[in-house]
């Protein structure tokens, strides 16, 4: 058996004051990939905010280790140093920055984060031309200011562009295949399946099953309540689909 | 204080916070008409040109300071201030050997040493202004070449007494303004730059100012002059020792162009700002303004302008001649307690005229900044067309921006648009750029140089480099 990544005791927390994760547990060990399921606005992206420290998200309980180390006491950018990685549901644009510029200061914290060189400009744009080839991304779309005036699906290659790019020991997929068509899902799944291996481990947050059937998950739980009401295997996905979550709603 | 010390160590941001040590040749504080034939005396200076300055004098005694600005700070005490400071030798210096090892060391501390510069090979002639008087000047030859002349004002007085008779108030006349007032009465030396018909300048131009001795306004006179079809890049950065009295800054830039020719000034400054509470820092009143004299001429202005307490700036293009073209690209930070009215005045006098303003404004800390632009078109401007575009970015919740555009228009043809945004950093575009694992500050300075980009780009390379440092240090610790 693989060695925990990151082990969720008892969490517990709010946003505005609001109670949305309530005793949460999962531990995921390496290698694994878990799929979260529940209905729409059930709180499954503030799990996903919580464990990445987004401001405005308030832990009131538990404890969350990631490698054995306590995830809570760390700044946001120390857990994405660290190895954590969120494909966002709304990738934020940021006027004037050239998708490259910031892939390079991404990469670049993060490689001196573990005490690699970093990478010049040439290596680099080799890097990064190489990996935006296998989704589809070009030359220009790579000059253009990120997410600036990208459509849905542009957004989403971005975002599995730079998570290539990073190598995370763990990634979250908070509705990654949200606003996208068939043929971008693929790509996008592709490329999630590229980077599974035995030491890195995902979470996927998603609402429709859709995407399980291009990136199958080792683990599915059912989050309600704001805890994990039911888990099981990928046929669990597919049960959702057909019979929906009223009845692990009821349960409120 | 014999040796110059940097002021880092106090937790200050404010990098170039030394004085140097030199003999100033200093005189009595207050302006009088003998303060100013003491100057022209010293200056060595024709009759003529004391004669303009003392009506200039008798004419600012009329003047009152203007207060429509939106910036406040105390009254300035023109009686308590020295107007004449020029750092002691015996001759004027040959080469750099010759030149004040303490003025050479402060230059290094700048980190630009004018021996590297030399050895630059041609890259930037350096007109360096210390204090008042033109200390070192290179790459004379290689200009004068080219017909190019590049010197202090005060020696083209001497040199070329007919150019400056010319030109000299030409384009801001000493009754323009308060301070362009002041300025022509008492200014102490700048550059004088002549760029003869049909010649490009192999190089680009610069100038270093520093203010040094204590209390001592800084009153500088530029003037450059482009014949037909001709080219120049000048660029001017500046850097100031710290100080707690407040110092008072009035310069004055005046820019001819003729037929087809074309002027790009680029600017950063980098004055002492004050410290976080808003104790010392420069006033900074200067009137910069170019004449688009022939057909077809262009100005183009750029600026990055993150330092001084106070700032009331409004380079400015008066498009005479028909089809000449104006530009203005502005970035301007302010942190702390600083305070900003800036802007632009575009002109259309002459047929099918363009201009283009682009203002991009950040506000930190308890800062307040406004953009103050006028677009005028007179009755005879057929065909003028404008494009302003004037964006605000706001940094936490304490600081302020103002947008204050005037359009006059008096010709139907006239095409004016406008565009204006204010924004602040967002939570979510932080979150994003940390989520990546870029830490915060450096995030900002990424999403703030973003925001900046269009302008940046007008910049010349090795100023572009400059100028995004400068607007990280600007920006420090002005987040979390």
């Amino acid at each position: 058996m693989n060695a925990p990544l990151l082990e969720i005791e008892d969490l517990c927390a709010e946003v505005g004051g609001k109670s949305i994760i309530k005793d949460f547990n999962l531990t995921i060990n390496e290698g694994e990939v878990h799929a979260i399921m529940g209905p729409n606005g059930a709180g499954k992206s503030t799990l996903s905010y919580v464990l990445c420290g987004k401001p405005g998200y308030k832990v009131t309980g538990g404890s969350v280790k990631f490698k054995g180390k306590d995830l809570l006491s760390m700044s946001v950018e120390e857990r994405a140093r660290e190895g954590i990685f969120l494909i966002m549901q709304y990738p934020v644009e940021i006027p004037g920055v050239p998708s490259t510029t910031f892939l390079k200061h991404a990469v670049n914290a993060i490689r001196q984060h573990r005490r690699q060189p970093e990478l010049d400009t040439m290596e680099f744009l080799k890097l990064v031309r190489e990996e935006g080839r296998k989704l589809g991304i070009d030359n220009e779309m790579l000059k253009r200011a990120i997410n600036v005036g990208f459509s849905g699906g542009e957004k989403k290659r971005m975002e599995a562009l730079e998570m290539s790019i990073l190598k995370p020991d763990f990634a979250i997929l908070d509705e990654a295949d949200s606003g996208l068509d068939i043929d971008a899902m693929k790509i996008v799944a592709e490329s999630v399946n590229r980077l599974r291996n035995e030491q890195r481990s995902m979470l996927i947050i998603t609402h429709f099953q859709r995407l399980l059937n291009y990136v199958v998950p080792d683990f599915v739980h059912v989050f309600a309540d704001g805890h994990i009401v039911k888990s099981g295997h990928k046929e669990l996905a597919q049960e959702l689909e057909q019979n929906g979550y009223a009845e692990y709603v009821r349960e409120k | 204080m014999t040796q110059p010390e940097i002021i880092d160590e106090s937790g200050d941001k404010y990098k170039y916070g030394f004085v140097t040590d030199i003999d100033a040749d200093t005189a009595p504080a207050g302006l009088s008409a003998e303060i100013i034939k003491l100057i022209s005396r010293k200056k060595e200076e024709p009759e003529w040109l004391l004669e303009w300055r003392l009506k200039a004098f008798e004419f600012w005694q009329t003047m009152t300071e203007p207060t429509w600005a939106k910036l406040s700070y105390d009254r300035i005490d023109y009686q308590s201030l020295h107007y004449y400071s020029a750092p002691k030798q015996k001759q004027a210096p040959k080469s750099l050997e010759e030149v004040d090892k303490n003025l050479i060391d402060t230059y290094n501390k700048l980190g630009i040493p004018l021996k590297e510069q030399e050895a630059l090979a041609g890259v930037v002639a350096v007109d360096a202004v210390f204090d008042s008087v033109s200390v070192a000047t290179t790459y004379r030859a290689k200009l004068a070449e080219k017909g190019i002349i590049f010197c202090s004002i005060s020696e083209a007085v001497k040199t070329h007494p007919e150019l400056v008779k010319k030109y000299l108030g030409s384009v801001v006349p000493y009754t323009d303004n308060y301070f362009a007032c002041l300025n022509s009465a008492v200014f102490t030396d700048g550059s004088f730059v002549y760029i003869p018909k049909g010649v490009k300048s192999p190089m680009e131009l610069s100038t270093y100012f520093r203010i040094n001795a204590k209390n001592t306004g800084q009153f500088e006179r530029t003037l450059i002059v482009a014949e037909d079809d001709s080219y120049v890049s000048y660029l001017e950065g500046c850097t100031a020792p710290q100080r707690d009295e407040n110092q008072l800054h009035a310069a004055i830039v005046e820019i001819v162009v003729m037929n087809n020719a074309e002027v790009k000034y680029s600017t950063v400054q980098n004055w002492y700002p004050g410290d976080k509470d808003g104790k010392g820092g420069v006033y900074n009143f200067v009137t910069k303004r170019a004449a688009c004299r022939g057909v077809n001429s262009k100005i183009s202005w750029t600026q990055v302008e993150t330092g001084s307490a106070v700032t009331w700036k409004y380079p400015s293009c008066v498009l005479q001649g028909d089809n000449s073209i104006g530009e203005f690209y502005s970035v301007a930070i302010t942190n702390n307690r600083q305070q900003a009215d800036t802007g632009t005045k575009m002109i259309h006098i002459g047929k099918n005229t363009t201009s283009k303003i682009i203002s991009k404004g950040i506000s930190a800390g308890f800062s307040n900044q406004t953009y103050r632009g006028l677009v005028k078109v007179t009755p005879q401007a057929d065909n003028a067309r404008n494009y302003s575009q004037c964006d605000s970015l706001l940094i936490g919740k304490t600081c302020g921006s103002h947008t204050v555009p005037y359009v006059e228009n008096r010709n139907k043809t006239a095409v004016l648009e406008h565009e204006a945004t204010t924004s602040k950093i967002s939570d979510e575009q932080l979150f994003y750029c940390q989520q990546r694992g870029i830490g915060e500050e450096e995030a900002v300075s990424l999403i703030v140089n973003g925001f900046c980009k269009e302008v940046m780009q007008h910049l010349p390379m090795e100023f572009a480099i400059e100028a995004a440092k400068l607007i990280n240090i600007s920006l420090e610790g002005s987040v979390g």
